[in-house]
């Protein structure tokens, strides 16, 4: 297998660019402005270095290669009409300060998404700009802070998150300057609405919530976790994590959710890209379009605007209009799918979901057995116990049966956890075949323990050593040069 | 019916017996009926690959594009030549359709890359340490004074009026929440105002922002901020080009203690402002502040090189509200086209492209003066971008210029009302003489 780093096929005077000779007179540089010191970039050929980087791609596991059943993080197909579309030369090649009147194509899109992802959620106002989920937690905390400080309510300080929250949830809350106040989760996997009401008051910004939650079920007291929070003066913020398992039947909007973010990624086909780039547009009630950032994208008659003049928003949270590259694939993925898509993908996501839940839960534990949404959470702290293999153990063992690992150890409430999530683009063949691996897993595990600790077997690399890439940190080449 | 879902009627139907419902509806009943959706969404039901296509191909006709027209807009999204090899890359499932790097063993392609990216992106810039990237420029801005304040704890950031008004924004919005102190420095001459610096560095300040090439493309005198900053035990942070670190003394060599930027000059396309790529960079001492995430090079149980994300223990998964940041999503995909991108221009080809731009830019500043309707706005050094004040009717030139399919220049008016009729004018490689010349030539003939 190729094992090189593109430095060591580097050797001084090849090159893999070619640019047009230079049409113009040299300017000198002042001295003092030179830089003295090398690059350190490597030296390599054109071809190489597309070798390089086709030689180490193979190495990464992707969706177009297999199933990826990844809990709460959503891992469908990304369908190929949305790349094309992203790459036309009307969308690609536009420049951001152009005049409106040059970009009207442009803005016509976004106004018509927004439009889309109002309706989808129940929501009356949308920004596009957040560059990812988390993104849009910021924002729409910021949105928070505005409100409260605006109606001059000083004292709201806290934000309040289940216990089974996203990380990315308190961490956004603390970057917004918030406290933060964590509530257990009740026995059935929801909101414990006695502790709830415990810890709201006078002084409670907001509460966020992932509806379903990251275990996987519906909130079933989502009403009156509303009124405890809006009867104290506080805001409700919706994670749109897993937004792909209510569409058609459910919109946070009528739930009582004042402010949510949508994963674009997640829900509506654009691409992971190894880690990004994502997109989290940001929807709130009409009371807080006032406070949404600017740009707002208006219409008026058949034009398209960019609005600044609004005064009570939080200003800016990114640079021009957002993601635009990423809203093009979702937009193009809304309109593939129409309402009866959208509402037959939460459906089949469902479906599956529930399907493999019931064919597992005798062979791993599971700590809520109730119908659940899009996703569920399996434990494997019996196996644990018994045959002392981990949940990380079975993860890796997966590997060897050519699937990529669910989601392991979150959410942190549940012991061992291991989150799967089959999303509505893999058949139920797949899911057979899946259950059967896992089944065969199970065995293995009471059979055979070590063939687990030391998996997996069959990968470019195996298990590697984290705690000494702590240690002794290499994070880049000239590190060990 | 869906080209994206595999179920038949017949699987479902042995699915939904498999787990002991009778219909679909019943996945759902444990959604209240009180928040249940009353009837069908109200978008359009679905549409062929055809009849969406030629619809977003409609939109795309609508707007004129760098294609049609000669582009010397730049502030911060620039026009360069991107190699096709970068498309060739980055188009490839393995990358685009691969998920976050988490279960090592089977992400060593993007793990590769990032540590690659790392490499690369220290190298230029000069500095010790680069993190696998986050969402643009302007969010970088306030990861930086973020680091900077979790590391000295003062509660002011100091930010100089020539950096891009779109992160000065960002930034005071994103600090403003998080009661963290903004305060601007004054400019003097199209660059940060030295004596303001110095009277507004009080020991409450955590850093100090400055741009260089900055929002007009003048070179700043960062070593003098670098000097008095540091005098005062606060941090500098400095956003730059990374294309003109082929050319111009890094942060590294000046001293800066963090040093960021947007790199979408490194083979991204314009794309009406983003997706971009946002880099972070330190120095050693400040490596457990880092935002986000960072890859290590490491081994496995067989004694082979591997690569794994390192250091997550500052990262929200673990530490949650105690974390630095809650970024989570990076621009992983971009970061893969910038390493593409600096891999094929080599060591040789960034210093000839940053070069390049330097020389274009400055004969089209020549150019231009020597029209007789442009004067210079502040003569000073600057790399591939320069501001000029029009003597006639601007926006009687921006029309002719748009008639002769020329996007010619930004006006920075609105961020900058001293500057009416001045304009920011890009040059960058992909831009010949023949074109500097015509610009020219169609300057001469506006009234």
């Amino acid at each position: 297998m190729y094992e090189k780093v593109i430095y060591e096929i580097s050797s001084k005077g090849k090159k893999g660019y070619m640019l047009p000779p230079q049409d113009v007179p040299q300017y000198e540089v002042p001295e003092k402005y030179l830089r003295k010191t090398d690059n350190h970039l490597p030296e390599v050929s054109e071809r190489e270095v597309m070798s390089h980087f086709v030689n180490i791609s193979s190495k990464n596991y992707h969706i177009d290669k297999g199933f990826y059943p990844l809990g709460s993080c959503t891992m469908k197909y990304n369908p190929k009409i949305n790349e094309a579309m992203a790459r036309l030369d009307g969308l690609a090649n536009i420049h951001p300060y152009q005049d409106e009147k040059m970009v009207q194509g442009a803005l016509r899109l976004m106004y018509e998404l927004q439009g889309s992802l109002g309706e989808i959620t129940g929501m009356d106002a949308f920004t596009l700009q957040p560059a990812a989920g988390a993104h849009g937690e910021k924002t729409g905390l910021m949105l928070m802070h505005q409100y409260h400080r605006g109606r001059n309510d000083l004292k709201r300080d806290k934000i309040i998150v289940p216990d089974s929250s996203h990380g990315t949830n308190p961490a956004s809350a603390a970057m917004t300057g918030f406290k933060i106040i964590e509530v257990p989760s009740n026995e059935r996997g929801g909101v414990d609405i006695e502790a709830l009401k415990n810890v709201v008051g006078d002084d409670t910004a907001g509460l966020m919530l992932t509806n379903p939650s990251t275990l996987g079920l519906f909130e079933e007291n989502i009403t009156e976790i509303a009124g405890i929070i809006h009867g104290a003066g506080g805001l409700l913020y919706y994670d749109g994590a897993n937004m792909n398992a209510i569409m058609g039947y459910a919109r946070p909007g009528d739930m009582g959710f004042d402010i949510i973010h949508l994963n674009l990624h997640k829900t509506f086909t654009t691409p992971h890209g190894g880690g990004g780039p994502g997109a989290g547009p940001v929807g709130v009630k009409e009371f807080l379009k006032e406070f949404l950032p600017v740009p707002m994208i208006d219409k008026k008659d058949e034009t398209y605007t960019l609005r600044y003049d609004m005064e009570n928003s939080i200003g800016k949270v990114k640079s021009f209009y957002g993601n635009f590259g990423m809203l093009i694939r979702a937009y193009t993925y809304i309109l593939t799918m129409g309402s009866d898509g959208l509402k037959h993908v939460s459906e089949m996501a469902v479906l599956n979901a529930n399907y493999l839940k019931e064919n597992l839960k005798e062979y791993y534990q599971l700590p809520y057995d109730i119908l659940c949404k899009h996703e569920f959470v399996l434990s494997g702290k019996s196996m644990k116990k018994k045959y002392g293999v981990s949940t990380m153990d079975i993860a890796k063992r997966l590997i060897d049966y050519g699937y990529h690992p669910p989601s392991v150890y979150f959410p942190l409430i549940v012991e061992e956890a291991i989150m799967i999530e089959p999303t509505e683009t893999e058949s139920k063949e797949t899911l057979d075949e899946f259950i059967k691996v896992m089944i065969t897993i199970a065995k293995e595990a009471a059979e055979n323990p070590d063939l687990l600790h030391e998996a997996p077997h069959h990968s470019p690399v195996r298990r590697l050593d984290d705690s000494g890439a702590a240690r002794n940190p290499i994070l880049k080449w000239q590190d060990i040069e | 019916m869906f080209p994206y879902i595999p179920a038949t009627e017949e699987s479902k139907k042995k699915m939904l017996e498999d787990v002991g419902l009778n219909s679909v509806e019943d996945l759902f009943k444990d959604i209240s009926h009180k928040v249940r959706l009353k009837g069908e969404l109200n978008i359009p039901k679905h549409k062929s690959e055809l009849e969406v296509s030629s619809y977003i191909k409609k939109l795309g006709k609508m707007n004129e594009t760098t294609e049609d027209y000669t582009c010397f807009l730049g502030c911060g999204a620039y026009d360069h030549y991107i190699p096709s090899v970068v498309d060739a890359v980055i188009s490839r499932s393995e990358y685009y359709t691969a998920y976050t790097p988490y279960q090592a063993e089977i992400a060593q392609g993007t793990l590769q890359t990032i540590f690659e990216f790392q490499s690369m992106m220290a190298g230029l810039t000069g500095m010790d340490v680069c993190n696998a990237s986050v969402y643009d420029g302007s969010t970088a801005v306030y990861e930086a004074a973020y680091v900077a304040v979790a590391s000295n704890r003062r509660k002011e950031v100091l930010i100089s009026k020539s950096v891009h008004p779109e992160y000065r924004k960002v930034l005071k919005a994103s600090l403003g929440a998080a009661n963290i102190k903004y305060i601007e420095i004054e400019i003097k001459e199209g660059t940060t105002d030295l004596d303001d610096l110095k009277e507004k560095l009080t020991k409450d300040v955590s850093a100090v922002i400055v741009q260089s090439p900055n929002f007009f493309g003048l070179i700043e005198e960062v070593e003098e901020v670098v000097k008095e900053s540091h005098e005062n035990k606060s941090l500098v942070v400095m956003s730059t080009d990374p294309i003109s670190l082929g050319l111009l003394k890094t942060p590294g060599e000046m001293g800066v203690d963090i040093a960021i930027g947007e790199a979408q000059a490194l083979g991204i396309p314009l794309s009406f402002g983003g997706p971009y790529l946002g880099f972070i960079t330190t120095t050693k001492a400040l490596l457990r502040k880092v935002p986000g995430r960072l890859v290590g090079m490491t081994k496995d149980v067989d004694g082979k090189r591997g690569f794994v994300l390192t250091l997550q223990t500052r990262e929200q998964h673990i530490r949650r509200e105690k974390s630095i940041s809650n970024i989570c999503t990076n621009q992983a995909l971009n970061a893969t086209a910038a390493t593409v991108y600096l891999s094929l221009m080599g060591k040789e080809g960034m210093k000839e492209v940053a070069k390049q731009n330097y020389d274009k830019a400055h004969y089209a500043h020549e150019q231009l003066i020597s029209t007789g309707m442009f004067e210079d706005s502040w003569e000073k050094p600057f790399f591939k971008e320069f501001t000029l004040k029009y003597k006639g009717n601007l926006k009687a030139l921006k029309e002719k210029l748009e008639e002769n399919k020329i996007l010619g220049g930004f006006h920075p008016k609105e961020d900058y009302q001293a500057l009416e009729n001045h304009l920011i004018i890009a040059v960058t490689e992909k831009r010949s003489k023949e074109e500097v010349d015509q610009l020219c030539t169609i300057v001469k003939e506006v009234e």
